[in-house]
């Protein structure tokens, strides 16, 4: 009896599938409907590179490319994406040689303990897709849903204009 | 920046190498504490009071163990028995120091809101957050005091009834003849300052896993912690828990900035419900809980009086710190303050001096270490009083500076310690022509004599800072419960590679690459051929951690001299393999030459591996440890120059430059250094402008969440002009100081004199941080009315 009005009430809760491709692959999902899609991500697909620092939507550490654009993971329900293309920070190197932007992060110590960073990588790529030659200042602004409390930003705008072609 | 491969051999310290942390933060594939789950594995949550100060009349679970996926719920009086200890206090100053029994969950009395009430272990993450709502507690509210001084006063609310006070201690530190030199004074200034209370927010929130192992009792804990080393001794003191059955590891850490250089209820917790259940227990914080549950920083009233000569010559400090601890004593709530202690005559030459700190209890969350611990306060405090002078003496505050400035090395100061080494004067000329100092006056004058709603105002603040924490004969005479040694241990594998096992834990420093550094150059080895472990008690047993910009001057020389002991190991057996005397032997870069032949250490750890032509007697294998004590603290000084431009309408401040140059000493890796000195400065300019932990009458966090507390992106920073100057400290053979805290320990206090600095025309010198619109906009009112 337990056992069934167990499932009863599972049943009651799942919505039936949902289809996400992450990375390049097509993963057919049964979701809850309160499941946020950074935990679909992280739980149900093991891709735990896209971090949470927040329960506010404050500090970006979750960003991931929805059909090509940055959004905050944890804003959006697993079920709102049925349908789209996510990319994660893992899917961002192609056989295995890094993303420009991972490299321009590398190179210009753009990351100290690493836990903001793919957040500002996948944010910054999405930048640099719509504005390829941003200003300083055009950088700072994309940026600002994005929190980092070990570099003081300077060497991530650093990595975002190395990136982009500009001598730094 | 330079790849190891243009990089020769044994010239690697000092040079930009890229980091070897990187590859796997860049790709997703480092592994917090919330990306490991283990088999079995349940789900703690806690329950919080939501009243600062409460009699708990009833807990009752029954609601919660209904809930779908419900294994265990708990009140504290349920655990309370599990407790061998209080949660640890390393720290009590003074032999009277009011320590509470500070359990993981509170029994009878909650005592800030936050504070653990009930626990709830549950399948998955989402069925113990909901079931921990349905835990049914009667609370009868009691009084409440938020504000030190008031929590002070008689009559008021007392936090812990049981010491009739809401004094912790009060802690003195007196030389010379302090009253004498008031009463003699040409010149005296009394100002007064509000340190805020801040809260860290490091980007990764706490977490913990337990995973047990009932058949032998023991227990491993993955936890996001500075400090590993230091949470197994304490938690086996606590839980019972046998040490040697306690293994704790700090996987990748994100960020910790003193909040995570703490032993928290929630470690304890998962510890002894693994234990009692049997089962892998995993819990992680959320933000807004963590705002209430981790500690916070600052929270200090500073009274500061300087005694001058009519030149500006200072002669006696006289500084007074109310703080507010909390609630409770965390592991250095108690001594936090006290690591300013010393500091309060800043980089000046100063006859007499006398520090006094009282320690008060409110019914808010502990406050504990934040990055520069004390060091920030004391800075603060001392520079602003140095232009509050100046400017009673209608002098240049560079003058006034440089007319008091530490000149001679080693210099004992007026707190009785002593500094290593420095050129005050260096650093500041640097900083003034990084700056263009005239350049910018003349502008700030320019806009004075046309009065330009936007006015300019230059902030100096020419610290001194001590850190490497510490030699542990001094931390035994302040009563801090610890020694302030490191360990480092170096293993030449068969094969030629290097594995350094080291005992400070990082969470964004850079050790790997640094002590890689340091190891390659001193075993003439490639940069890329050794590895550096750490935070695990199981591979690196030795250990004090990380904090106090400690890790590179005293776990970077541990390093440094067991590398040296491996190289005396390998000079015997290259002596005896060649045939020659020991002291024959050259040594460069990895390689014995002698009598005509030569052997590298990559052969000598073979033929120590092989041990099949030792010297008599010689134990096989390359591999040496060393525990370093240091001798002294270490002294970092620098010259940082905040210029801001005021609205003199709106209240608006805007950082326009920011000028650092820091004497950290020598430098392994400059690269790394910059990146400290950024972070640090952002953090110092975001409390000197925006940050502020507001508590309301009834001790609720106004400021719950990151929505309403201000953490500064990068469109509220600006870039900033870094340069370096370098007086090598001649107590350690890295000639290294600590920059892990420097750019926090100087910054407050330039960005709020230039903010001052602005203000003066207008009559406004009394004004606290943050320097918000709305503060300086209410300053400007007040002085033209
Ligand atoms: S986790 Fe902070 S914005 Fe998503
Ligand atoms: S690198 Fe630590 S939060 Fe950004």
């Amino acid at each position: 009896m337990l056992a069934l009005s167990f499932s009863l009430c599972r049943k009651e809760l799942a919505v039936g599938q949902v289809s996400i491709t992450v990375n390049g692959a097509e993963h057919i999902l049964e979701l809850e409907p309160r499941e946020l899609l950074v935990y679909v991500l992280r739980e149900r697909l093991g891709l735990t590179g896209t971090n949470v620092g927040c329960d506010t939507s404050s500090c970006g550490a979750c960003t991931v490319l929805l059909d090509g654009e940055s959004v905050k993971s944890c804003t959006l329900l697993g079920v709102q994406v049925d349908g789209h293309e996510i990319t994660t920070i893992e899917g961002l190197a192609t056989n295995g040689t890094m993303h420009p932007v991972q490299e321009a992060f590398h190179e210009q110590h753009g990351l100290q303990c690493g836990y903001c960073t793919p957040g500002f990588i996948m944010a910054a790529v999405s930048l640099l897709d719509e504005t390829p030659n941003p200003s300083e200042e055009e950088i700072r602004h994309a940026l600002e849903g994005n929190l980092c409390r070990c570099t003081g930003y300077q060497n991530i705008v650093r990595a975002v204009q190395a990136a982009a072609g500009v001598e730094v | 920046m330079a790849t190891i491969t243009e990089l020769e051999v044994g010239r690697v310290v000092g040079a930009p190498l890229d980091r070897k942390e990187d590859a796997a933060l860049l790709t997703g594939q480092a592994k917090f504490v919330d990306d490991m789950s283990l088999p079995g594995m349940v789900w703690m949550a806690v329950v919080r009071s939501p009243y600062a100060h409460a009699r708990i009349a009833m807990v009752n679970v029954d609601g919660a163990l209904a809930h779908r996926g419900v294994i265990a719920a708990f009140s504290g009086d349920e655990l309370a028995d599990e407790w061998q200890a209080s949660l640890p206090c390393a720290w009590l100053p003074t032999e009277d120091t009011a320590q509470p029994n500070h359990r993981p969950l509170a029994v009878d009395e909650a005592r800030y809101v936050g504070d653990g009430v009930a626990v709830v272990i549950a399948e998955s993450r989402s069925e113990a957050r909901d079931a921990a709502e349905l835990v049914q507690i009667d609370y009868d509210p009691l009084p409440t005091v938020i504000d030190a001084e008031k929590a002070l006063e008689d009559g008021s609310p007392l936090v812990h009834e049981e010491f009739g006070t809401n004094r912790c201690y009060t802690w003195n530190l007196a030389t010379g003849e302090v009253d004498e030199e008031f009463a003699k004074a040409d010149v005296t200034v009394k100002e007064r300052y509000r340190q805020q209370r801040l809260i860290p927010n490091a980007i990764e929130p706490r977490g913990v896993i337990v995973q047990p192992f009932p058949a032998t009792g023991e227990l491993t804990m993955w936890s996001s912690t500075q400090v590993p080393h230091i949470a197994r001794v304490t938690l086996s003191m606590v839980t019972g828990v046998p040490e040697a059955k306690l293994r704790v590891v700090a996987p990748a850490v994100g960020g910790g900035f003193g909040s995570k250089l703490n032993v928290y209820a929630e470690e304890a917790l998962a510890l002894v419900l693994a234990r009692r259940l049997g089962r892998p227990i995993k819990w992680i914080e959320q933000r807004s809980e963590g705002y209430q549950s981790t500690t916070h920083g600052r929270d200090q009233i500073q009274e500061i009086e300087l005694a001058a000569t009519s030149e500006g010559k200072i002669r006696a400090v006289r500084a007074k710190l109310t703080v507010n601890f909390g609630a409770y004593l965390q592991l250095v709530t108690a001594g936090t303050p006290l690591l300013g202690a010393w500091l309060y005559s800043g980089a000046y030459d100063v006859a007499a001096y006398d520090f006094e700190c009282t320690g008060v209890f409110t019914n808010t969350t502990p406050t504990d270490a934040y990055r520069g611990a004390g060091r920030p306060e004391a800075t603060y405090a001392i520079e602003r009083a140095v232009d509050a002078l100046a400017r009673k003496l209608g002098k240049d505050p560079l003058e006034i500076r440089r007319l008091n400035f530490l000149r001679e090395f080693p210099a004992t100061i007026a707190s009785g310690l002593t500094v290593d080494s420095g050129d005050y004067d260096a650093h500041l000329d640097a900083a003034l022509e990084i700056l263009d100092h005239d350049d910018i006056r003349r502008q700030q004058s320019e806009r004075r004599e046309r009065g330009d709603t936007k006015q300019v105002g230059i902030g100096f603040s020419t610290y001194l800072e001590m850190c490497g924490l510490a030699p542990s004969r001094v931390l035994g005479a302040i009563r801090y419960g610890a020694g302030g040694w490191d360990a480092a241990t170096i293993r030449f594998l068969p094969t030629g590679t290097v594995q350094v096992l080291i005992g400070t834990s990082p969470h964004g420093q850079s050790h790997v690459t640094t002590f890689s550094q340091i190891v390659a150059e001193r075993l003439g080895i490639p940069y890329d051929d050794v590895e550096v472990l750490h935070g695990d008690t199981a591979v690196a047993p030795l250990g004090m951690d990380t904090y106090g910009s400690r890790s590179l001057t005293v776990g970077g020389v541990a390093a440094y001299h067991a590398a040296e002991r491996i190289i005396d190991k390998a000079r015997k057996i290259a002596a005896h393999q060649l045939e020659v005397g020991e002291d024959e032997l050259e040594y460069e870069n990895g390689t014995f030459s002698g009598n005509g032949n030569s052997l590298t250490t990559k052969e000598l750890a073979l033929q120590a591996w092989t041990a099949h032509n030792l010297p008599d007697g010689m134990e096989p294998g390359l591999e040496a440890s060393f525990v370093y004590d240091p001798p002294n603290f270490s002294w970092p000084s620098g010259t940082h120059i905040a210029v801001v431009e005021v609205d003199t309408e709106t209240g608006d401040v805007d950082l326009i430059r920011y000028v650092a140059v820091d004497d950290v000493g020598s430098v392994i890796n400059p690269r790394v250094v910059e990146g400290q000195i950024h972070g640090g400065v952002a953090q110092g300019i975001a409390q000197a402008l925006w940050e502020e932990a507001v508590y309301d009458e009834d001790g609720n966090l106004v400021t719950g969440s990151m929505m309403n507390y201000m953490v500064p992106s990068a469109a509220e920073l600006p870039s900033y002009e870094l340069g370096r100057t370098e007086t090598p400290s001649p107590t350690n053979p890295l000639g290294v100081k600590g920059v892990g805290e420097t750019g926090t320990i100087a910054s407050t206090a330039a960005v709020m004199n230039a903010v001052v600095d602005a203000l003066v025309p207008f009559g406004v010198t009394d004004l606290d941080m943050p320097a918000t619109p709305e503060r300086v906009w209410r300053a400007l009112e007040e002085a033209r009315t």
